[in-house]
């Protein structure tokens, strides 16, 4: 089993990595808004991302149950 | 498609990517000289490492029908040994006249230290005594957007021609003041640590490509050169057409390298029956 600070050396790049490609998702959509001009008519996959990230910015999770926590979350969108 | 591969270190891999890259439609590949993963500390070590690079290596790639050039300089990496930098600089010109030796590279910043400067200005001032391109190097994650910017502001102060400068390593934070300052900007696409296939199509897409080169990542490090090939698919994915991609991804370095006359493979144009 890996040490609190071995876990964030080893992983922390990579979680770098997924957030900016999720970013970037996000910039694509808007980019695409702009070019098209307008949104989608449906915006729930946008706002369950959305969402999805205020579930992980809560500090405290004591449970350690981030994953399962989004998986429920995001079963809501078909 | 015929690629080719601009920033590729093949002394660090094996032929397999050679036979790979030839089955994916790699016409060419660019070795710039680069760190070796540890200080070395005898100029005689970089002129054997510039003669493989210069004259070894070609060999390889041929075995594969692919055409292999390359860049000298010290790596910012090893600019903190000025009396070694100075070494190598003082015997680079022999190499810049091999047949398949295409400028000054990767100099640059790392650190951004005075050292690293001291070695940026004297390897461009040399490209530009010889008149040859020059390939920088852009540090790497939190020091990016500070060593380029150090990087601009370095160029600025020297009489250099932009359109023989290419930046490397530009992401989405550091594009916009390499393309206004009239460079050339390039895009490396590492697995986690710099620009990521499908980043770089967003940014293919919002800039003008005139200037743009996108670089795999191959060298000993975690990386993967077919991560070029990835943002193909994905740039084609999105309905951009098979001449578009030409464009980027082939007849862009042919336009940047071909400002040296030892690069012979002319941009090349789709034709439809």
């Amino acid at each position: 089993m890996l040490s609190p600070e071995k876990t964030l050396d080893t992983y922390y790049l990579e979680a770098r990595r997924d957030l900016l490609e999720v970013a970037a998702m996000l910039d694509r959509y808007d980019e695409a808004v702009k070019r098209v001009g307008s949104k989608a008519d449906d915006e729930s996959k946008k706002n369950s991302l959305l969402d999805a990230m205020k579930i992980l910015a809560e500090s405290d999770h004591p449970a350690a149950n981030r994953t399962e926590q989004l998986l429920i979350h995001f079963a809501k969108i078909s | 498609m015929q690629i080719i591969q601009p920033h590729y270190h093949a002394i660090a891999r094996t032929a397999q990517d050679y036979e790979r890259m030839a089955m994916s439609g790699v016409v060419a590949v660019c070795e710039p000289a680069f760190w070796a993963g540890f200080d070395r500390r005898h100029p005689e070590t970089f002129i054997d490492y510039f003669a493989q690079i210069s004259e070894f290596e070609p060999t390889r790639a041929a075995e594969f029908g692919i055409r292999h050039y390359c860049w000298v300089a010290v790596n910012p990496k090893e600019a903190e040994n000025p009396e070694l930098t100075q070494e190598v600089l003082r015997q680079m010109p022999e190499f810049l006249e091999k047949p398949t030796c295409l400028g000054v590279g990767e100099t640059g910043l790392h650190k951004s230290t005075q050292n690293e400067i001291d070695s940026l200005q004297a390897h461009v001032e040399l490209a530009m005594k010889y008149d040859q391109l020059v390939l920088i190097h852009t540090p790497h994650l939190a020091d990016k957007a500070h060593g380029t910017k150090t990087v601009l502001e370095v160029l600025a102060g020297m009489d250099v021609n932009p359109d023989k400068i290419w930046i490397d390593h530009v992401e989405e934070q550091t594009i916009k003041s390499v393309l206004d300052a009239g460079y050339w900007a390039g895009m490396t696409l590492y697995p986690v640590t710099k620009c990521s296939p499908r980043r770089s199509v967003d940014i293919l897409e919002k800039y003008s490509t005139e200037r743009l080169l996108v670089n795999s990542s191959a060298d000993w490090g975690p990386s993967d050169p077919f991560t070029l090939q990835e943002s193909i698919v994905e740039f084609r994915r999105r309905g951009h057409s098979l001449q578009e991609a030409v464009e980027i991804y082939h007849n862009n370095p042919c336009r940047f390298l071909g400002q040296n006359p030892k690069w012979d493979i002319k941009p090349i144009t789709i034709s439809e029956e």
